[in-house]
């Protein structure tokens, strides 16, 4: 079982009642759980609304968009049904923060699914978690058939006229499926191809109705943001980056885990002081901040604040917050392929761009690796990659693009080193012997 | 022509799967917008159950569902999770993505390769392990880490892996 980590610097906002069983509905409210329901009923949605626009919370799965703005998209009257979809299907490299949340709290989940509905009109989410969490799918089940028990799903929800049903999914093994768009397809039972935008899911989504969907931490971060109130919480982090965020921290450190810290830490920090610096005494060489999709910064580069506009500044996101931190020993051309293999295995193929560049990618880099490479080599993977850029439905080939420019730019010198030190290449044989020669 | 009037079609009268799963896909239906919304979850449970998602699997759900087999085949081979052909008894599913092969994932995968003597996507003569080198599982924060169907095995070595091999072993011969 995965283990719960602490520091003194962490912030507990939404990992608050982590480690407390809070899984258990009344475990939950004894924590203060479903308080911030019953507030919401009470002081209806243009409050919540107004609450998460104060809040400054910023979708956590990665783009960064304001969450109170994407619900007031949402249009007031709509004749289908709107509803509200929960993105558990967390498989970005480098992240395993929904994962705690649905084993330590799924109920906040839950809540967070509720007021979202409340705030749009709606009358029914769905919570969909990837297919390898089944686990977590069976907790979060045991959650919501709590809830109906206990009349907190269901018809009249504490006594009001507010009635809302959440339904929990399982995926079944596809890291496309986080888009969006792909993530409608999928929940509508078919193979997980992004749709182009516009129309946005707010005005046509799921099942054709407007649709509000945000990431699982976006959506656990709801029931504290109205407990604490939007302006509290904007004060934990930075400016236009309010709260606190869920690291996962992996790679070369001496105490992986997932920490709650607030928006704009320090990454040096994080590395060296939260998650106890690098084992063996070894040097830092590079840090991937945001997940595997998220270009990677030197060592020298580390002095920076996490959120997602120093993140941006930076030259690279903050992602989904998924710190992955390699020591001295790590080869990048080594790294690199890794990073393209998986992005290949999970292109959709609906989009040539993407399908192809990821491909070819992956070919000229399994070359390179294995000791034929050239300079050109170098060149020409760079300017495929830039060449994927904005070219796709889904960001999906702008996640790879972004990583391999990142690699070529930022470690050019030790990719052209890698030719010169790994001459795997076989020695040349004459085409034709020359007799008497 | 609806399900109920129809004998032929009349899902009840299945015998692909048990009693009881049957009737979790009667409600798992019923429980959406749109009832193809069910394909996905009820496919999986179905291969849970099965062992794989066969021809009969998938004539069923086709029917259950209510559209062509061909629809359900094309979203099969979209998941990678979903499988046409059967597993071992406990499916070895070692991560090597970034953060399980900057704490050793390729070893792992090494290691069990070797253990089992199989490779990847292949199963041992007994039925009882097939080994597979899978994408990111989320826990990487607990690297390296693998799957054994659904159970997470983490903060691996190669002694731990031995004896999470034995523990299934164990398992199956206390049958």
């Amino acid at each position: 079982m995965p283990e719960l980590v602490s520091h003194p610097e962490e912030v507990k906002v939404i990992s608050r009642r982590f480690g407390m069983g809070a899984a258990d509905i009344d475990r939950y409210m004894a924590l203060g759980g479903y308080a911030s329901l019953r507030k919401a009923v009470d002081m209806g949605p243009e409050w919540v609304l107004n609450e998460m626009k104060a809040s400054g919370l910023r979708g956590r799965g990665g783009a960064g968009f304001p969450t109170g703005m994407k619900w007031s998209f949402v249009p007031k009257q709509s004749a289908k049904p709107k509803y509200v979809l929960v993105n558990g299907d967390e498989s970005e490299p480098g992240t395993c923060k929904d994962h705690l949340i649905f084993r330590e709290d799924p109920h906040s989940v839950i809540e967070g699914t509720m007021i979202a509905g409340l705030a749009i009109g709606s009358k029914m989410g769905f919570i969909y978690l990837r297919g390898e969490y089944r686990y977590l799918l069976e907790i979060t089940e045991r959650a919501l058939a709590q809830c109906y028990e206990r009349g907190i799903l269901g018809k009249s929800i504490f006594g009001s006229s507010f009635a809302f049903d959440v339904l929990s999914h399982t995926g079944a093994g596809a890291y496309e499926v986080g888009e969006e768009s792909a993530l409608m397809e999928s929940l509508e039972g078919k193979r997980g191809v992004p749709r182009i935008k516009p129309p946005f899911p707010a005005v046509v989504g799921l099942y054709g109705g407007p649709t509000v969907i945000n990431n699982a931490e976006t959506i656990a971060s709801v029931p504290f943001i109205l407990e604490m109130g939007g302006a509290e919480y904007a004060k934990i982090g930075t400016e236009r980056n309010g709260g606190t965020r869920l690291f996962s921290i992996s790679g070369h450190v001496n105490r992986p885990g997932v920490y709650e810290l607030p928006m704009g830490y320090n990454l040096k920090k994080m590395i060296y002081e939260v998650a106890g610096g690098i084992p063996g005494g070894k040097a830092l060489k590079a840090v991937v901040p945001g997940g595997a999709s998220c270009p990677i910064l030197r060592a020298d580069e580390i002095d920076v604040g996490m959120d997602f506009d120093q993140m941006g500044k930076a030259g690279t996101m903050l992602g989904s917050a998924g710190v992955v931190v390699l020591d001295e020993t790590v080869s990048i051309v080594e790294f690199a392929l890794r990073t393209i293999k998986f992005y290949q295995h999970e292109s959709c193929g609906w989009c040539i761009p993407c399908r192809e560049g990821t491909d070819w990618l992956k070919k000229t880099m399994t070359r390179f690796y294995e000791g034929y490479g050239t300079v050109k080599d170098i060149d020409n993977m760079r300017y495929l990659a830039e060449n994927m850029l904005g070219r796709t439905f889904c960001p999906l080939g702008d996640a790879a693009a972004m990583p391999m420019i990142g690699f070529f730019t930022k470690f050019r010198g030790e990719f052209e080193e890698y030719i010169q030190k790994n001459p795997a290449a076989p020695e040349t044989q004459a085409l034709v012997e020359l007799v008497g020669a | 022509m609806s399900l109920k009037t129809n004998p032929e079609m009349n899902p009840a009268t299945n015998t692909v799967f048990s009693p009881d799963l049957a009737a979790r896909f009667d409600k798992l239906v019923t429980l959406y917008p749109l009832r193809r919304s069910a394909l996905i979850p009820m496919l999986l449970y179905a291969q849970d159950e099965v062992g794989a998602v066969n021809d009969q699997v998938i004539a069923e759900i086709a029917l259950r569902i209510g559209i062509t087999e061909l629809d359900v085949r094309n979203v099969i081979s979209y998941y990678s999770l979903l499988h046409t052909k059967p597993h071992g008894r406990f499916h070895v599913q070692v991560c090597t993505n970034i953060s399980c092969m900057l704490r050793g994932g390729n070893e792992m995968l090494a290691h069990c390769k070797d253990r089992l003597g199989i490779g990847h996507k292949e199963t041992t003569s007994d039925g009882l392990f097939s080994l597979e080198e899978v994408e990111c599982i989320g826990a990487c924060c607990w690297a390296p880490a693998v799957q054994v169907n659904y159970d997470f095995h983490d903060n691996l070595t190669p002694e731990k892996m031995d004896a999470v091999l034995e523990s299934y072993r164990q398992k199956e011969s206390g049958r």
